[in-house]
């Protein structure tokens, strides 16, 4: 059998794990700040937070890479203070993914949102709660399957990146090289046998997800019409 | 008491327009407002409650609510009863009512008073139109609210079930006495409930009275017609679409003709 190295997968769950819980904790107040907005600078900040879904990656990428590197502001102002990397390293990896997933978090929490009974978050602030408590309280748990729907797709989003990744990591073993990347090179080098597997795995993993979210979502359509 | 003085613009589906009301509500009292839509009503309740803007002032209880500073919405002490319920779909009943105040006698006691203790751990996704709308009433009162706000409450639900929840907002309203103002269109509802009945116009306040001096008027009628037989006389006199026809005495049959315009009042009578 082949010398198959998991190392890529593992690294391309890490790197979707914290990129998702990362994301989680930024979109909510964009998502629910755009779902309850009629200011109108709303669909500038939209039109951005849709950038990364038509920008190819490699744009994004090239952009990250100049705003991360230690040349620039930022990257020299992270390196300096805190002796952080952030190209061609598993930190600038992250960060180049929560841009890059941005969309596919915030967009189905905001639909979510805005498909909520306004009058149920009136409620709220008349029975005296906050913002935050009607956030966590009412509107969260009433929009479950967006919640799982934006959670699941961002995680599988972030372990099919490869332009981004490529661009801002590299292919450092163990740091930077998720299983995307992983195996570009095996079909580099031409080891088929190699990229059949990981490749296959890839699809029987991504459908399994897919699966499970359409599964979740119509059973919670199907309590929401019969209870 | 209420002290009330606002002013917003309005977009309604006449155009633009002004809501101005200036009134006083006194404590403990339960006024009605009436108007045709558009008129503004909804627009009032929910200026009352903070959740719309305006300028001009409400001292409730020499409180300001609306000034030179606004009090939010959380902090005014409202209970509200939405036309749609708008009940926490995650939350069981009682979870309803507990997530307002978290004072589980007082929960059991509106629950008892609503007859809804037996569907207090149900999910209330699953209940019925009634329940939900009197759900919504028990969580009005739950923070022992110093306004009652409901924007017809009754108006989504059947006939029978519509007098049922009305002698329920009666028994909370005399065991809380909390001030209450409610919008409604049914005239039935606001003369059995409430105490004064107030009628907007275009963001104006055009009638102001006691239900019966309002509501309770004697239709007028025109005569069309006068039958004279041997021993009776009768006139027919038409209010609004219907034609009726009222027996009068041989003194009455001399005094009227055709084209006089009468009060009519009726009277049950057995059929």
């Amino acid at each position: 059998m082949f010398d198959l190295d998991f190392a890529p997968f593992l690294l391309s769950f890490k790197l979707a794990g914290i990129t998702t819980l990362l994301l989680f904790v930024f979109s909510l107040p964009l998502a629910w700040y755009l779902s309850q907005s009629t200011s109108k600078s709303k669909p500038i900040l939209e039109a951005i937070t849709a950038l990364p879904i038509v920008l190819p990656p490699s744009v994004l990428g090239f952009y990250i890479l100049i705003v991360l590197s230690p040349n620039s502001a930022v990257g020299g102002f992270f390196e300096d203070l805190f002796g952080v990397k952030l190209v061609f390293s598993f930190t600038g990896l992250v960060v180049a993914s929560c841009f890059y997933s941005l969309p596919f978090m915030v967009q189905p929490l905001q639909s979510g949102f805005e498909s909520l009974n306004k009058h149920m978050l009136e409620a709220s602030y008349l029975a005296g709660k906050s913002k935050l408590q009607t956030v966590l309280k009412v509107a969260l748990p009433n929009i479950k399957p967006s919640l799982m729907t934006a959670l699941i797709i961002t995680f599988a989003h972030t372990v099919g990146e490869f332009g981004v990744v490529l661009m801002v990591g590299g292919s450092i073993p163990g740091e930077t090289k998720v299983a995307s990347v992983a195996i570009y090179e095996m079909v580099e080098v031409m080891e088929y046998g190699k990229a059949h597997i990981y490749s296959g795995l890839m699809v029987l993993m991504s459908f399994i997800v897919l699966l499970s979210v359409y599964i979740f979502n119509h059973k919670q359509k199907k309590i929401g019409i019969f209870s | 008491m209420i002290r009330i003085d606002i002013h917003k613009k309005l977009h309604g589906s006449h155009g633009e327009m002004n809501l101005d009301i200036k009134l006083n509500i006194k404590k403990g009292e339960f006024v009605a407002l009436m108007g045709e839509s558009g008129s503004g009503k909804t627009t009032l309740l929910r200026v009352l409650a903070g959740l719309e803007k305006a300028s001009g002032s409400i001292l409730v209880e020499n409180v300001a609510w609306l000034g030179e500073q606004t009090l939010a919405t959380q902090n005014r002490q409202i209970g509200f009863v939405f036309q749609d319920y708008a009940l926490f779909d995650n939350m069981t009943v009682e979870e309803n009512l507990l997530f307002v105040n978290d004072d589980k006698v007082l929960a059991a006691k509106l629950l008892e008073i609503t007859e809804l203790t037996a569907l207090a751990s149900r999910n209330v996704q699953g209940l019925s139109g009634g329940q939900k709308q009197r759900v919504s009433l028990c969580r009005a009162m739950m923070n022992r609210p110093k306004l009652l706000l409901m924007d017809e409450p009754l108006s989504a639900l059947d006939p029978k079930m519509r007098s049922k929840l009305k002698n329920e907002i009666l028994t909370m309203h005399k065991e809380f006495g909390c001030t209450t103002v409610m919008v409604s269109h049914e005239p039935s509802e606001m003369y059995q409930l409430s105490s004064r009945v107030i009628m907007l116009s275009q963001g104006k306040v055009v009638e102001d009275d006691s239900p019966k001096a309002l509501l309770l008027k004697p239709s007028m009628g025109t005569i069309v017609d006068m039958r004279h037989k041997s021993s009776t006389s009768s006139a027919i006199v038409s209010v609004g679409q219907q034609l009726i026809e009222i027996s009068l005495t041989p003194e009455e049959a001399l005094t009227f003709s055709i084209g006089d315009s009468i009060e009519v009042n009726s009277s049950f009578q057995p059929s």
